[in-house]
């Protein structure tokens, strides 16, 4: 029952499986998921860029759909399923990482979490994108450094497709 | 980022939710939040507890009827809509929606919250204007519906009082609309945007130059009639970082035109 949660300051019970880990936490409900997943359960590859919803830095995917995790609540995934950047390498790193290395397709690296999330769920749909796909798909995360043309090789690159120099 | 302290609620009926709403005085709908929590964290909104309307499966989904009106659930989000088979009934529903800011916020952000928030730089108001939607909204004591171009009553605030829920949209059939914008980047926030309907009488309606959108309708259907009666209605649009009053006043005629162009043109002429 929902009730029990109108007290403000109450916290409640999440239950949460990140990358395949089932984990319970108590939370406020004003806390934001990507605190949740950084300073609660320390997964600390999702990152905070602009804490306003435009950079894209913090995206995960939630139940098979790319959100950006510092516009919901913590609250608001109970009972959910989430797949940070930490899910992607089992060992080695996954193609795409590894194309993202590749290609330089980071700099500084800030944005590269969400990138790879963004760009993971866009080959989960889309196995073979055009640059036009993969730009649109991106178009939620901001990049300062690498103007984005060797992202979107990488994406490419990735998807088994031949990418030009 | 941390919010003020809230209490939090996720009711699955239209029923418990306006229970909560009406039990609550300080209680506030959470739709997608792609608007709500970043207010929330500027602190310009303060609810004292939120009422997440995400598990209510009533509020979703899109019907179409045989004449082709639609049936839209406030809480579909745009990607949902974009992807449904029933909306490419009314085209620029999906073409417009496919415009909204990028993939994640479309991804959570919904229709009932892109009209609710009423903020005069969103997509759906005036397109909703302009193809003459109806709102049902509820309350604890029954339902009423409002057309569209009552719906918006100022900057962040619409027909839907304290207490009360926008439960429907219903977009009549047609065909025949357009849209135009000239945004901060590719999808982002509109400076200017018009959207304009040829399904019978021409109908173009202008967003971002007040706070609701601006009904125009022009004489004729040619550039011309559109932008004098743009200028006719001697707008005072506000100025901010992304363009003076004079710039979107100079926008207005030209995206008005731009919409109301399409829309003939689909309309076979």
């Amino acid at each position: 029952m929902a009730a029990d949660r109108l007290a403000p300051a109450q916290a409640s019970r999440v239950t949460v499986e990140v990358n395949g880990t089932t984990y319970e936490r108590e939370v406020e409900s004003r806390r934001l998921l990507i605190h949740l997943l950084r300073d609660d359960l320390d997964l600390t590859g999702s990152h905070v860029g602009c804490d306003t919803g435009n950079c894209g830095a913090c995206s995960v995917i939630l139940d098979a759909t790319l959100v950006k995790s510092c516009m919901l609540l913590a609250v608001q995934v109970d009972g959910s399923s989430i797949e940070t950047v930490e899910g992607l390498a089992d060992g080695e790193l996954s193609p795409l990482q590894q194309a993202f290395s590749d290609h330089h397709a980071l700099q500084c690296g800030y944005c590269t979490p969400g990138m790879l999330m963004s760009a993971t769920a866009l080959l989960r749909e889309n196995p073979t994108p055009s640059d036009d796909e993969i730009a649109n798909a991106i178009q939620g995360n901001i990049c300062r450094c690498t103007g984005y043309w060797n992202i979107v090789k990488a994406v490419k690159a990735a998807s088994g497709q031949e990418v030009g120099e | 980022m941390l919010l003020r302290e809230v209490g939090y609620a996720r009711p699955r009926t239209t029923d418990e939710a306006l229970g909560l709403l009406g039990e609550y005085e300080g209680a506030r709908p959470l739709a997608g939040g792609q608007t709500l929590i970043n207010v929330m964290k500027a602190r310009a909104a303060a609810p004292d507890v939120l009422v997440d309307l995400n598990e209510i499966a009533e509020l979703k989904g899109i019907e179409l009827g045989a004449d082709g009106t639609l049936e839209i659930g406030p809480m579909t989000t745009t990607s949902e809509l974009i992807a449904a088979q029933e909306a490419r009934a009314r085209p620029i529903l999906v073409e417009v929606c496919s415009q909204i800011a990028d993939l994640q916020v479309r991804n959570r952000g919904t229709v009932g919250g892109n009209l609710c928030s009423s903020d005069p730089t969103n997509h759906l108001p005036p397109v909703m204007v302009a193809i003459g939607a109806r709102m049902t909204i509820a309350g604890q004591f029954g339902e009423r519906t409002v057309p569209a171009d009552e719906f918006f009553l100022g900057v962040y605030m619409t027909a839907v009082g304290p207490g009360e829920l926008l439960t429907k949209v219903t977009v009549p059939p047609g065909r025949s609309d357009g849209f135009s914008s000239v945004a901060v980047g590719k999808d982002g926030t509109c400076i200017v945007n018009a959207a304009a309907s040829a399904n019978g009488e021409l109908r173009v309606v202008l967003g971002c130059v007040g706070a609701v959108p601006e009904v125009i309708r022009p004489d004729g259907t040619d550039t011309e009639a559109v932008r004098s009666a743009v200028r006719a209605a001697q707008l005072t649009p506000p100025g901010d970082v992304h363009g003076s009053s004079e710039y979107r006043r100079a926008l207005a005629e030209v995206v008005a035109a731009r919409a109301a162009a399409q829309a003939t043109e689909r309309a076979g002429g």
